[in-house]
């Protein structure tokens, strides 16, 4: 599926620097001589496509690689800096997994590394041995806090030894030997009942999403709590949904790597060509082993070449907030010059009396009625400066309006169409059992139509999409062009749909209509590909100049 | 309320009446287990609240103290919430404490003793930015409100 490329201008990897970079290279080279299990199960998509200058190579994971990843990092700095596994994983993601910065600030400072990543420094004996609950050896240790402490907080010290100990949250009282088996403290020291700890991890993993950053429960400390005292006080679930968090938060910290935003799709796409600052000329469109397209770039769930990712969030931010509403209000309706109410004008005169405020004005020039002293029902202020204002912002906003829907009404006929898929296919594959009971074919002599759907299907989302992208498009040759290998596209697939439609009244039409679907079929596959192609080689090209900032 | 919030509270109670709450700071109501109200003023001569009393209202949930109260200044005819500029005139107020710097270890009178000093270093009577805004669209709960706490002077 990643075939490294010939493009060497293409590939970033050398000035890009992410920490698993390295392992990729590696895992790339590796799984080129030996191709993984998910391949074999899933062959489609084996079968690697030619790789264009715009196209990207990436790799699809697992959520255990995801944590193997983490894993190896982990081992890696632990072995380095020589501190335990929870250290390490708690130090590379307080330096959200970059590890040379991690190194570098570690051995500069490796007190105040630990510190601000919330771990005590390696001097305090309750570094390593407070790695798991509870740690009873170390409580001899432990001395008075002095610190902005409330009353109750005060407390918490005073579990010396073998003394009684007052939970400061839940005030429940701890005696002898269940001092260490119901409570439990950090290398802080700040010690609370398991159950109040239980409490607020739930609350912090379930509630709140937390994972990475829960802290120590007492006020202003920001000791960082490991992960094997998580799994340990917490039911498995929590603790399942707390590792899920880590790695979504791992996930979402690495800017080469993106969730499958498919529903139960679990798969993470890697990709290391598609950086957001390469997002104004590449559009990085990516297949999961799920069998669906994404974007790597902005995760939206589905191909959206060969328009921009910025430019697709504008549109849908274009097409879903009101700014449409407003542009119709603007268009159709004026507002009362006193209480700023929308009219709506829909027959009657033009004196107008506003239903909310009962003012009374002149709809044509705006101005009070009074003013219009007998003249009524025939405005002899039209003409003045500013009823041409007003009709100028009318007429523009109804230009711009038109323009909207023009690309619109098109982007949504295709956006509607694709709706129909699932109904295309089956009303396909009807007629393909038609025509091998009626014109006497073989399964595999009636592929043609569903082949010819597929290339169909395609080219619609292609379509949509460059509805989109023409209404950003500045008006020039360029966009001219553009426009002329769009409108060939749609032709030719509308001429491929209506084939498709056809009723098969004998088998010499069935022959034909073979012929022609088939024909039909390449020359759309031959239109798409240019536009694609041609658009696509054009953000490279720095051809396109659009409307909006990119 | 679920047996921790009613125990730690009791003891809170407890604890109010043996040693009593610093200066400035009354209890003015703890009918229940689920709303106190404090009366809070400022003391010395420095401050730009000389003579007013306010009214700290606080609503426990069933998860206190391992949530964070609900604690707005009363504002009615009897009380009005204190001009300042953290303070929204519907008595709903913007401090880390209530929200991400919560920790379990707090309890009421710790509150009131953060809302005191927050009051006494303040120099400015203002109202915080927008707050006409706000108190047109503001939650009830001012725990339903996504703070950003972003001035730590006062």
């Amino acid at each position: 599926m990643s075939s490294d490329g010939e493009n060497d201008e293409f590939l970033y990897e050398d000035e890009y620097d992410d920490a698993f970079d390295q392992d990729d290279e590696a895992e790339e080279i590796d799984s080129m001589s030996e191709p993984d299990v998910y391949d074999a199960l899933s062959p489609a998509i084996e079968e690697a496509p030619q790789k264009k200058p715009y196209d990207v190579s990436w790799k699809v994971k697992t959520l255990q690689e995801i944590t193997d990843m983490q894993n190896k990092e982990i081992t890696k700095i632990q072995s380095v800096l020589e501190v335990p596994a929870s250290s390490a994983a708690i130090l590379l993601r307080h330096y959200v997994w970059n590890s040379e910065k991690l190194q570098e600030q570690f051995w500069n400072d490796p007190a105040a590394a630990l510190e601000e990543a919330g771990l005590s420094p390696p001097s305090s004996p309750t570094t390593r041995t407070s790695a798991l609950p509870p740690s009873p050896n170390k409580r001899s240790t432990r001395s008075l806090r002095a610190g902005p402490s409330t009353f109750l907080s005060k407390r918490t010290k005073s579990s010396a030894s073998i003394g009684p100990f007052e939970c400061p949250i839940c005030c429940m009282e701890f005696d002898g030997p269940s001092v260490d088996v119901n409570t439990y403290s950090m290398g802080c020291e700040h010690r609370f009942c398991k159950d109040c700890w239980r409490e607020y991890l739930v609350g912090k993993v379930k509630g709140e999403g937390e994972s990475a950053k829960i802290q120590c429960m007492e006020s202003g400390c920001g000791r960082i709590v490991r992960e094997e005292v998580i799994d340990e006080l917490v039911e498995k679930d929590v603790s399942k949904r707390y590792h899920n968090l880590l790695n979504a938060a791992f996930v979402a910290d690495s800017s080469t790597l993106r969730w499958c935003p498919h529903p139960n799709c679990e798969y993470i796409i890697q990709c290391t060509q598609a950086p957001a600052r390469m997002l104004n000329q590449i559009v990085p469109t990516v297949e999961c082993k799920c069998g669906h397209d994404l974007c790597f770039g902005c995760g939206y769930a589905a191909s959206h070449r060969p328009v921009l990712c910025k430019i697709v969030r504008l549109w849908e931010k274009k097409c879903a907030d009101d700014s449409e509403t407003a542009n119709w209000l603007q268009a159709n309706t004026k507002e009362c010059t006193k209480c700023q109410s929308t009219i709506e004008k829909n027959g009657g005169c033009n004196h107008m009396t506003c239903k909310k405020c009962k003012w009374e004005f002149c709809w044509v020039c705006m101005g009070p009625w009074s003013e219009h002293g007998t003249a009524w029902y025939q405005c002899n202020r039209f003409d003045e400066k500013s009823g041409i204002d007003a009709r100028d912002t009318q007429a523009k906003s109804r230009a711009s309006l038109e323009r909207y829907l023009h690309y619109f009404n098109r982007w949504a006929n295709h956006e509607h169409s694709a709706k129909l898929d699932a109904e295309f296919y089956q009303k396909t594959e009807k007629k393909m059992e038609q025509m091998q009971n009626s014109g006497n074919l073989s399964w595999i002599e009636v592929q043609f139509a569903k082949q010819a759907v597929d290339v169909v299907i395609k080219a619609r989302i292609t379509l949509k999409w460059s509805y989109c992208m023409a209404f950003y498009l500045k008006r020039n040759n360029m966009t001219e062009l553009f426009e002329d290998n769009q409108r060939d596209l749609e032709r030719a697939v509308e001429n491929l749909g209506y084939s498709l439609e056809q009723n098969i009244s004998d088998t010499e039409s069935i022959a034909k209509l073979r012929q022609d679907i088939t024909n039909q079929a390449a020359y759309v596959q031959k239109r798409h590909d240019i536009l694609m192609d041609d658009t696509l080689k054009g953000y490279l090209e720095r051809r396109w100049e659009f409307s909006v900032d990119v | 309320m679920s047996g921790l919030a009613v125990k730690r509270l009791m003891k809170e109670l407890a604890e109010i009446q043996a040693k009593g709450t610093p200066e400035g700071i009354i209890l003015l109501s703890a009918d229940n287990m689920q709303e106190w109200v404090f009366l809070i003023s400022v003391l010395g001569d420095e401050t730009i609240y000389k003579g007013e009393t306010f009214a700290l209202r606080m609503k426990f949930g069933n998860r206190y103290p391992i949530d964070v109260p609900e604690v707005t200044f009363v504002a009615n005819e009897q009380y009005q919430p204190p001009i300042h500029p953290h303070v929204y005139s519907n008595g709903h107020i913007c401090a880390s404490i209530l929200g991400t710097e919560w920790s379990p270890v707090l309890n009421a009178v710790a509150i009131c003793i953060t809302m005191q000093s927050m009051l006494a270093s303040n120099k400015k009577r203002i109202r915080p930015e927008g707050n006409d805004r706000y108190v047109k669209t503001a939650p009830s709960n001012p725990k339903l409100t996504r703070w950003h706490y972003d001035d730590d002077t006062v």
